[in-house]
């Protein structure tokens, strides 16, 4: 599975990418909306998981400019405030997402990641 | 005092600014004494001042009818009188005219004349005639009076010099009252004789006694020196002195206002009998002749007493409630502000804390990834996998994160629902969500938190955030009557098949009864020392209104409170609120 994370927070993204890679996972990681879609398109990747609050293009606006280029692609969205209301209005048909709320468990996170892959 | 405590306002006994911490736009006391009086004052003033005109008046107009009833029949009582004495003296005179001396001195033809007198007027008595020296030269009459010299009497003096007299009433040589009326006829000699008649009172009294005098008056007639001339019913008997004062001569009628014998008010009609020593005098006790307008008087007096009472009544009764709703339209725009003050704090708060728990979020999670790596580096290293130190330290970190984490999500939580979110609401978590931010509290002071909430309370929808700030103002506040090592409980319960109550429930410092009843109201604070501005209970109170459901408490001094919060387990509908919005956003 290749995945893609993305969060404004380098140390963040690139410690859980670190850690991803540990357990087999392999994990691109970008702090912005803009490399989110150029590494997007250059790689195909399963599945993105995207902070929801990031400076210039939010998570949200990632997610639908990411599914409309990638239609397969899966969505996790990590978020500081707990609430579903944060990612239900980017909700759309036929698109897949979760979420997660900071700071994460890694292993809540891979069986997330699982259990989207899977859907 | 009763019906003032009926017709006293709310605002009466809590004077504005009395330890409430924001003012009234308005003196409530001042504004309701002013608009009594000034509207008693527009009402009462006219009302009495057209009842004194009127009254004035109208007694004006009753006294001067007494007067002119009394000045008329004084009037027509002195004609009487004046007829009788001059009708008598111009009979005398044409006696004296139609028979000669010779016939005159005729006792027989005297006789005669004198029983025709009798017959025509009544009331003579005799009759006599005096020559010029004042010697009763021939008499007829029940009386020894023949030869009886008069010439040094008053009487025959007046005669000589005006040709007609009329006495007074007197005694005399006969000493039976009655009156002389005597005439002077001129001889062709130049000497003159005198036609002397005495008559008696009866007639002279008959006149009197048939005057009709309204309201139990008196009349009498007097002589120029005050003393009766006639019977009356009090002021004396004949020849007594009257015991008023002698009116002043006036040629024409006149009606006074003095007093009566008896020193009363009285008004007295009285008239001058031409050509005669009489005064006629009518005298009429003043509270008899104004008796009926007396009675009419204090019916009147009555009927305005009783309408300005009622009227004052209605004034207050009615300005109270004006002034009281105006008290409470003010009272309400100000807890309307307050609680505006206290949405906008609370917003505030909620977005800064939103913001403080989203960037501690960050870090947190940073601390979270690098701990983590750093237990996988060494999970996946042999020697260290096994160091349970090394792991046990690491864990530590990871767990404090944790910690941090739930404090933060709590938080964001909190914040978040500042914003109407109607969502479904499970007691247990809604308590325990709550309760979560005063563990720490509880803690440090001992005090004992139990929770209890049976399986069978079932979840149901609701406003998340508004149920949170009630809980969280009850709990803060049992907190605060809780000393150390004191005991809270929660308790939800079913109450009824449509509502869940939730209790909280403390042991400690409980509310005075005199309190209880304001209790709910704004600005009421029973830690005003504390800094308590009294808002946390009214506006937790408005809260569990707006939800439908109501806000009770029982208390006892000295063993602890419980507030029970009911809510329906299906919300009402909404009242068209602007700020609602199920989306949550």
């Amino acid at each position: 599975m290749r995945i893609l994370l993305v969060d404004d927070e380098k140390e963040f993204v690139a410690t859980l990418a670190e850690r991803l890679g540990l357990r087999g996972i392999t994990a691109d990681w970008a702090t912005t909306g803009e490399v989110a879609l150029a590494k997007a398109a250059e790689s195909d990747y399963d599945l993105a998981i995207l902070d929801v609050k990031m400076p210039g293009i939010s998570g949200l606006n990632l997610e639908k400019l990411m599914a409309q280029q990638h239609p397969r692609m899966k969505f996790i969205f990590l978020t500081g405030h707990g609430s579903a209301s944060d990612y239900h209005s980017g909700i759309a048909e036929n698109r897949v997402i979760d979420y997660l709320v900071k700071p994460v468990n890694i292993e809540a996170l891979v069986a997330k990641m699982q259990a989207v892959l899977k859907s | 005092m009763a019906l003032w405590a009926k017709l006293k306002p709310d605002f009466w006994d809590r004077p504005d600014g009395q330890d409430w911490p924001f003012k009234h736009m308005f003196n409530f006391r001042r504004i309701w004494k002013r608009a009594v009086l000034l509207i008693a004052g527009v009402a009462l003033v006219p009302l009495l001042s057209i009842t004194a005109v009127d009254y004035n008046v109208t007694q004006k107009a009753i006294m001067s009818d007494v007067l002119l009833q009394t000045s008329r029949l004084v009037s027509n009582t002195k004609l009487s009188i004046s007829f009788f004495l001059s009708g008598r003296a111009a009979a005398l005179h044409f006696i004296v005219q139609d028979n000669g001396i010779a016939e005159l001195q005729d006792p027989r033809r005297l006789e005669q004349i004198l029983s025709h007198l009798k017959t025509a007027f009544g009331g003579f008595v005799d009759l006599g005639v005096v020559d010029a020296a004042g010697r009763q030269q021939h008499y007829v009459g029940p009386y020894e009076l023949a030869g009886v010299n008069y010439s040094d009497q008053g009487w025959f003096q007046e005669v000589v010099a005006r040709g007609v007299y009329v006495s007074d009433v007197f005694l005399g040589f006969r000493n039976v009252p009655h009156i002389i009326i005597a005439v002077k006829h001129r001889l062709p000699d130049n000497t003159f004789f005198i036609l002397r008649a005495a008559l008696d009172t009866a007639r002279f009294n008959e006149l009197i006694d048939n005057i009709a005098v309204s309201g139990e008056g008196d009349k009498f007639i007097i002589n120029l020196t005050g003393r009766l001339q006639t019977p009356s019913i009090s002021h004396g008997q004949v020849f007594e002195e009257v015991g008023l004062p002698v009116p002043p001569y006036v040629q024409k009628t006149q009606v006074v206002e003095g007093h009566d014998a008896g020193g009363e008010p009285a008004i007295i009609g009285y008239s001058y009998i031409p050509e005669s020593p009489f005064i006629l005098m009518i005298v009429k006790r003043k509270a008899n002749v104004m008796r009926d307008w007396l009675h009419t008087r204090s019916q009147l007096i009555g009927f305005l007493v009783i309408s300005i009472s009622g009227i004052l009544v209605v004034i207050v009764g009615v300005t109270t409630y004006l002034v009281n709703n105006l008290h409470l339209a003010d009272q309400r725009r100000v807890t309307t502000l307050h609680q505006v003050e206290y949405a906008n704090k609370l917003a505030s708060i909620g977005r800064l804390s939103a913001g403080v728990a989203h960037e501690i979020n960050n870090p947190l999670a940073i601390i979270n990834e690098k701990a983590g790596l750093i237990k996988d580096i060494f999970s996946f290293k042999p020697e260290y996998a096994q160091d349970r130190k090394l792991i046990g330290l690491i864990d530590g970190v990871i767990a404090s994160v944790e910690r941090c984490a739930v404090i933060t999500r709590r938080l964001l939580g909190f914040a978040r629902h500042m914003a109407v979110s109607i969502e479904p609401i499970a007691v247990k978590t809604l308590i325990e969500d709550v309760l979560g931010f005063l563990r720490k509290e509880a803690e440090y002071r001992s005090i004992d938190v139990e929770v209890k909430v049976p399986e069978k309370i079932p979840t149901f929808v609701s406003d998340r955030g508004k149920l949170q700030q009630i809980l969280l103002n009850l709990i803060n506040n049992a907190f605060a009557a809780l000393s150390d090592g004191g005991r809270l409980q929660v308790e939800a319960r079913l109450a009824g098949s449509k509502a869940v109550a939730i209790d909280v429930i403390d042991n400690g410092s409980g509310i005075a009864p005199g309190d209880l009843d304001r209790i709910f109201e704004p600005f009421f604070s029973t830690r005003t020392c504390s800094g308590g501005t009294g808002l946390g209970l009214s506006i937790t109170y408005g809260l569990v209104q707006e939800l439908g459901g109501t806000l009770t408490v029982a208390s006892r001094v000295g063993e602890g409170s419980t507030f029970t919060v009911t809510l329906p387990l299906e919300m009402p509908q909404p009242k068209g609120d602007a700020s609602a919005n199920p989306a949550g956003r």
